[in-house]
């Protein structure tokens, strides 16, 4: 049958396209963009199932994958409400699952994580539901890690024995979904096939047993935009609360490790520079105990597990102008969070009662008045009180910091690279 | 069951599935073995297609199951009292059985009976207007082994008003074969052109225009095309089709016969919501009478035109209603919304040209051929033509069917049922939208409030929250969970509106809610998703008093709560 040329339009652009395409195709023929999570190819009929690629097709949002070209269409890609409504999409799949990239095998090749550095989304709008989903061991070769599953539907459709009998398959509905592994057709799987299966999750939910997928850092696909053509040089604008003269920080580490404390000494000599230009008060910098004075910015590292963090917190707000949520622990509870989906009785059981102590039949919970009390999980800070600058990672890339903490202090306007914006 | 049968149509999964759960209660893992052996899939398949539909169960269950209406009507007729009664006789708890194997229970979403609630299903037959007393006595004669024929109920029609200002379309008298006999006289291009100068649009609610569905479907070259009447009731409220079917099944078959005729298909499924088991016999029937008549088989009324006919049941899904997801549920697969990129009018059932119609919606193409479009659209208003059934039901005197003509106002809708002190409407079911006091004097009608036969009212007396929950819980359970944002964004609703019930809400955490809907609407794949959120948005809307009331003033977090499971295990340790 004869190709039909069609004139389009994306974001105010005129391309040509070929009758019948999908706009997804169509687009990237001409270069031109459209994220998107679950398609990876071009299939009839198409996954449609993560909706990231949602655009606004001659004024009605449609998604992309799912839309054939016709002539006079007109998408709209990028502006502020697409580009907003794509953002949200992202943030619930981080809210409903549970993703804690510094532990996840697939960091760094992961595509919602990748495309949650391509949007910028330091913190989800949604609050996160911590919900324990199972994790399948049953199968020989396949660990199936359901926290980390986005139901894409990409190994539902694809992974097939050679009789093509499904290996994968959707299990329950609603917010109950998940996909179930056949164990006995995985077994017809080669070696290869299952390998190709785990390579074609976007996520770290099909992770092969006995295999190491974690490459080093920066050897991983998504570490640098040269994988990801599209998102070269292309920059997150910082937009924090301008105050012109600002010079006093305090910092603190709540629940968290101090690594966010150890990336800010990474600024280098940067850090002479603020020397300079700041004091330092509270702070473990400094070992100053007690605020003693009001100050510009409070950094805080670290999310709210015990009484005491909240504390620490509280006064914070009361003591500091700014408030700048640094790394992931603080932003949404990061790796300490990984309680959240237990119950409370069942960790301090685990961890003082089950295990083995050093003092023989000295299990005991510890309990004072003197000692921190436990909250029922752990809090991102955003719960607790209001934060006005989120800098994601596990730990935060010292440049962002640096550029976040010139921007607070003297107002400079500086982007921050794909690179320097980081989950792990 | 007979074992020798064979299995091996993929398409038949929901068939042999029902076997074996209406033979032993349950699909048993053999069973799922057996199956996945017999139709060359993996037994992941056989399971997902199982797990997606509430009505399979895994897990044995007792001789008789139960399953009780949790819809917001049932829960204002009495649904908890009802709920106990049925725990306190059968010593069974929701959700299982009872020691003695007898009596399983479960809660399910609207059973399309509104009009006669608190209802429930046991062993799929019909019980209305229960009472702890009735339950005593329906209980009591199982265990003593009365046969469940002999108390089971028969709902009532409810036709309260058949458009007593002029004439109705769909409930007047009918007389088997009229249609056909008329359509057979037309040539389909013509019967097409009467449906679309009638100016009749998707009476499930979608309100697509049918002549322009159905030249869609005539203008494919493919052989085999199909005609499927969605029978699928599912929107909580609505109880038409179950009259329709109940009273005039041959009208109903007449419309698919001549949609049939129209785009020239030669078999038609009508998809049964297993709710509405208790109607198939009836349906079944229906279709060896107007067999028998020559007006279904081959050769239709001495004319080249051949139409077969058979039903299907569903198993218990409310995005089956949606009209993709049907017929994945028709192929036997699970029942997920389909991608728009193919409309069901050039690839539907089997990748077949197939138009899927609503109940009503076939009915009045039926009355179009035998009564004339000028009959349907000298009625209504001047941009929706024809006459509406509404299904009333809640706090009103006389709930059931109102065959209106579209025009009519709140008002009048609300004096003619006799419902009093309306505080909360639901108009068009939880899908549809919120209507309070400032709306009494809109008209029903395409051009102001569309609706797709539910109307649900709630009088002052009832908490708007209990509303709200009520809807976002069926939503909560009714998504399939295929796409992102009606899955997780549903889920989300919920657990906020939770907290504003708990007044552990901000103000700018209730209106966020405003903009989580945005992006359901916006990039939901499917109708379900699209429609979620708009009870919840309108209440917000249209009650920001309540939300006022509900609002925390300043939001500060609740340290003694958060630090209550650590006290609580400290001292009883």
């Amino acid at each position: 049958m004869e190709q039909r040329i069609v004139n389009i339009k994306i974001d105010g652009k005129e391309f040509q396209a070929i009758e019948g395409q999908s706009l997804i195709e169509a687009a990237k023929n001409n270069g031109f963009h459209i994220p998107t999570l679950c398609h990876f190819k071009e299939i009839y009929p198409p996954l449609g199932t993560c909706r990231v690629c949602t655009v606004n097709i001659n004024g009605k949002p449609d998604t992309a994958c799912t839309r054939k070209v016709f002539d006079g269409m007109d998408v709209e890609v990028n502006s502020p409400e697409v580009l907003d409504n794509r953002k949200a999409i992202v943030e619930m799949l981080f809210a409903e699952g549970n993703h804690f990239c510094p532990g996840c095998a697939k960091s760094g090749d992961c595509e919602l994580q990748r495309m949650g550095y391509e949007m910028g989304v330091a913190y989800t709008r949604f609050p996160h539901l911590f919900e324990e989903r199972p994790r399948d061991f049953k199968s020989d070769r396949i660990f199936m890690e359901h926290n980390r599953c986005i139901l894409c539907r990409r190994c539902v459709h694809e992974v097939k024995t050679h009789k093509g009998e499904n290996v994968f398959y959707f299990q329950n509905r609603g917010h109950n979904m998940l996909v179930g592994i056949d164990y006995e057709k995985e077994k017809e799987l080669t070696d290869e096939e299952v390998i190709r299966a785990a390579d074609l999750c976007p996520v770290g939910a099909i992770i092969v047993k006995g295999k190491t997928i974690a490459k080093p850092f920066g050897d991983r696909k998504y570490d640098s935009d040269k994988n990801i053509k599209w998102i070269e040089g292309k920059e997150l604008d910082i937009k924090i609360p301008k105050d012109g003269k600002k010079k006093i920080v305090a910092t603190t580490s709540l629940a968290g490790c101090f690594g966010c404390h150890m990336s800010l000494l990474d600024i280098d000599l940067g850090i002479l520079d603020v020397l300079e230009l700041v004091e330092f008060n509270k702070s473990p910098l400094t070992d100053i105990k007690k605020f003693t004075k009001q100050c510009d910015i409070g950094i805080i590292e670290g999310g709210v597990a015990n009484s005491d963090n909240y504390e620490v917190l509280t006064e914070f707000r009361k003591k500091c102008k700014v408030i700048v949520a640094l790394g992931e622990c603080a932003v949404w509870g990061g790796i300490p969070a990984m309680r959240n989906t237990i119950p409370l009785k069942d960790c301090l059981e685990e961890a003082y009662l089950n295990s083995i102590s050093s003092e023989n039949d000295e299990n005991i919970i510890p309990y004072h008045e003197d000692i921190p009390k436990l909250l029922d999980k752990v809090y991102s800070i955003n719960d607790i009180i209001k934060i006005d600058y989120y800098i994601p990672g596990c730990p935060p890339d010292a440049e962002h910091i640096w550029k976040v903490v010139k921007n607070v202090l003297f107002g400079a306007e500086e982007k921050v690279a794909y690179t320097e914006f980081k989950y792990d | 069951m007979d074992m020798t049968e064979i299995r091996n149509e993929r398409t038949q999964l929901l068939n042999y599935l029902w076997d074996f759960q209406n033979q032993k209660g349950y699909i048993s893992t053999s069973d799922i073995r057996q199956l996945s052996v017999e139709l060359g899939i993996s037994w992941i398949e056989v399971e997902g297609v199982i797990s997606f539909y509430h009505f399979f169960k895994r897990k044995p269950t007792g001789k008789y199951t139960i399953y009780l209406n949790n819809s917001m009507v049932s829960e204002i007729k009495g649904f908890q009292k009802i709920k106990d009664a049925l725990e306190k006789e059968t010593k069974a708890v929701f959700g299982g059985t009872d020691p003695t194997g007898t009596f399983s229970l479960f809660e399910t979403a609207c059973i399309g009976l509104s009009d006669q609630e608190p209802a429930a299903l046991i062993n799929f037959k019909p019980f209305i207007n229960l009472t702890p007393k009735k339950i005593k006595e329906i209980i009591d004669h199982l265990k003593k082994g009365g046969k469940i024929e002999e108390i089971e109920d028969t709902p009532e029609d409810n036709i309260r008003y058949k458009n007593d200002k002029g004439e109705p379309v769909i409930f007047r008298d009918y007389k088997v074969g009229d249609t056909v006999i008329k359509l057979i006289k037309k040539t389909p291009e013509e019967v097409i052109q009467s449906i679309k100068e009638s100016g009749l649009s998707g009476r499930g609610g979608a309100f697509f225009p049918t002549g322009l569905k159905w030249e869609f479907a005539k203008q494919s070259t493919s052989m085999q095309k199909y005609v499927i009447c969605n029978a699928d009731e599912g929107e909580p409220g609505t109880f038409k089709d179950r009259a329709i079917m109940n009273q005039l099944p041959g009208l109903m078959i007449e419309g698919m016969i001549t949609g049939a005729y129209a785009i020239g298909a030669s078999k038609g499924i009508i998809y049964l919501r297993a709710e509405y088991r208790y109607l198939k016999k009836k349906l079944e029937d229906t279709i060896k009478k107007f067999y028998n008549l020559g007006l279904l088989g081959e050769n239709i009324l001495g004319k080249n035109f051949d139409f077969d006919l058979s039903i299907m049941q569903g198993a218990g899904a409310y995005v089956c209603g949606e009209e993709t997801s049907l017929i994945e549920s028709l192929e036997g697969k699970r029942g997920g919304p389909r991608t728009k990129i193919f409309f069901p009018v050039e690839k539907g059932y089997l990748d077949k040209p197939t138009i899927v119609n609503n109940v009503e919606t076939f009915s009045a193409a039926a009355r179009i051929i035998e009564l004339g479009s000028d009959f349907f659209n000298s009625k209504g208003t001047e941009k929706t033509k024809g006459t509406k059934l509404l299904s009333i039901s809640g706090d009103c005197k006389k709930p059931g069917i109102y065959e209106i003509e579209w025009g009519m106002t709140i008002k009048e809708m609300l004096e003619l049922c006799e419902a009093k002190d309306t505080n909360f409407i639901q108009f068009s079911g939880p899908s549809g939208t919120v209507l309070t006091k400032k709306d009494f004097n809109r008209e029903i009608s395409g051009e102001d409030l569309i609706c797709g036969g539910s109307v649900m009212i709630f009088n002052s007396k009832v908490d708007v929250f209990d509303i709200l929950t009520n809807f976002s819980n069926f939503f909560i359970n009714e998504s399939c969970g295929l796409c992102t944002p009606c899955r997780a964004g549903n889920y989300l609703i919920g657990k906020r509106l939770k907290r504003i019930r708990n007044n552990d809400a901000t103000m700018e955490e209730i209106q966020e809610i405003k903009d989580w809907g945005k992006i359901l609407k916006d990039s939901s794949r499917c109708g379900l998703g699209k429609t979620s959120t708009n009870f919840i948005t309108d209440a917000i809307e249209k009650f920001p008093e309540l939300f006022k009331k509900k609002a925390l003033k300043h939001k500060e977090f609740d340290l003694s709560s958060a630090l209550n499971d650590y006290y609580d295990y400290v001292k009883n340790n």
